[in-house]
């Protein structure tokens, strides 16, 4: 039987577990409703471009792009993984990270050599540890980062493309489906496919606008694809810091209910222990009283 | 008809610009181009530059740091990946940046990093440009 002293010390030592566990569930809703809101702020943007693509994709040739090109022989593939820089979320990194891993070893499978790129701390830890190489990491990243790390990320990508030293690249981020859902996601995002080229819906009124381009298709073309990549990059981010945080709210939810219960037991332990002591004291008094009666 | 055609300015991070205008002008491709109410559908890129627009008399201006524009229905929308009103620029990051670009731009190196220390200092450059012509 556990002394009192030691339930007791226990029992505070959870209540305080439990207060740190309730200030991450809040600081991570919080964070969340901020990573939100740039979601929601990025949608103008994402929308008014790929509507752009869309409407030029269709008047432009379908090779009128190496970036579009499908190689025949592709020998290198690049996996560029987004995870979160803190661990206590869950299974978030986990999912992310062995989606990863099979990906990499279905690749290598194929005879592919495969390249790492990490955005995220703990993805980068695992590509440091894997027998993959990891090109270059992101660590301490995804606290603070705006479309310019997805802007250095996309031309250090493309440029690699365009040299010839991968022929392929997959995107893997989780997915902020709800609050209560998050999906890790791989995504090739080169070469790019004209199929992927987001569906633009038809106008209603069936008139089409007759556009000027300056410079001529090819050429803004040439401008938007490379932009593409880069949007496409930072929607797996912002999806990727929203899922963390999600991620991180339910797994500190979970740990404070987890307390509770905890805290339960150990109360019913301490009274049950109080109790057994005060019958013995109680037994040796009675005891103490019978013997000097003689 | 229309006097006055809507200017909204949208980046990744933030819708920056959204008002009614008299008329737009703005670094494109192959050079500047102005924009007036009731314009035809145009689609253009834009370089690094400033882009001004006139508002009751006044001028004012924003730095973009390259995109497109897109102009139809007396509309025009600017795609930017950076794009900062004149009054919002940050002095000391630009002079910052000027400096390390041309600190980059004087080591020897591949040409993707000389490409990138040039944009950046261009970016720089014109930032710096603009708050001295405001």
């Amino acid at each position: 039987m556990p002394s009192l002293k030691d339930v007791q010390l226990q029992i505070a030592g959870v209540k305080k577990t439990k207060q740190i566990t309730k200030a991450m569930n809040m600081v991570a809703s919080a964070k969340l409703r901020g990573a939100q809101s740039r979601i929601e702020r990025f949608r103008p943007y994402a929308e008014k471009f790929y509507e752009m693509l869309g409407d030029l994709a269709s008047k432009a040739d379908e090779n009128a792009h190496p970036l579009l090109e499908v190689r025949e022989e592709i020998k290198t593939c690049a996996i560029v993984l987004a995870t979160s820089d803190r661990g206590l979320c869950g299974s978030f990194n986990a999912g992310l990270i062995s989606k990863a891993e099979k990906l990499a070893k279905a690749k290598t499978a194929e005879g592919k050599d495969v390249k790492f790129y990490c955005v995220g701390k703990k993805g980068r830890d695992f590509a440091q540890k894997s027998e993959f190489d990891l090109v270059k990491g992101y660590p301490d990243a995804m606290g603070h980062f705006d479309f310019s790390l997805a802007n250095e990320l996309g031309m250090e990508v493309i440029h690699a493309y365009l040299t010839g030293e991968f022929d392929e690249v997959v995107l893997i981020y989780g997915e902020f489906v709800s609050m209560g859902k998050q999906v890790p996601v791989e995504q090739q995002i080169l070469p790019m496919s004209s199929e992927e080229a987001p569906e633009v819906e038809e106008e209603t009124t069936g008139v089409k606008k007759e556009f000027i381009y300056e410079p001529a298709v090819e050429g803004l073309l040439a401008e938007l694809l490379p932009r593409f990549i880069k949007v496409q990059i930072y929607r797996g981010l912002l999806d990727t810091s929203a899922s963390e945080h999600a991620a991180r709210m339910a797994a500190m939810d979970n740990a404070t209910k987890n307390c509770d219960e905890m805290v339960d037991n150990l109360t019913l332990i301490y009274n049950k222990t109080r109790q057994a002591a005060i019958t013995s004291d109680l037994m040796d008094i009675v005891g103490g009283a019978e013997a000097l009666k003689g | 008809m229309e006097n006055t055609l809507r200017l909204e300015i949208v980046t990744p991070d933030r819708l920056v610009l959204s008002e009614d205008v008299d008329y737009v002008g703005a670094p494109g491709y192959d050079g500047e181009f102005g924009i007036l109410p009731n314009h035809i559908p145009f689609l253009a890129a834009l370089q690094i530059g400033p882009l001004h627009y006139n508002i009751g008399g006044q001028t004012r201006y924003v730095f973009i740091s390259g995109g497109f524009a897109e102009i139809s229905d007396n509309k025009v929308t600017v795609l930017a990946e950076a794009a900062e009103r004149a009054e919002d620029i940050d002095i000391d990051r630009a002079r910052q940046a000027k400096e390390r670009a041309e600190q980059r731009m004087s080591m020897e190196m591949d040409s993707v990093d000389y490409a990138r220390a040039r944009a950046a200092l261009a970016r720089s450059l014109h930032r710096l440009k603009l708050l001295d012509s405001e």
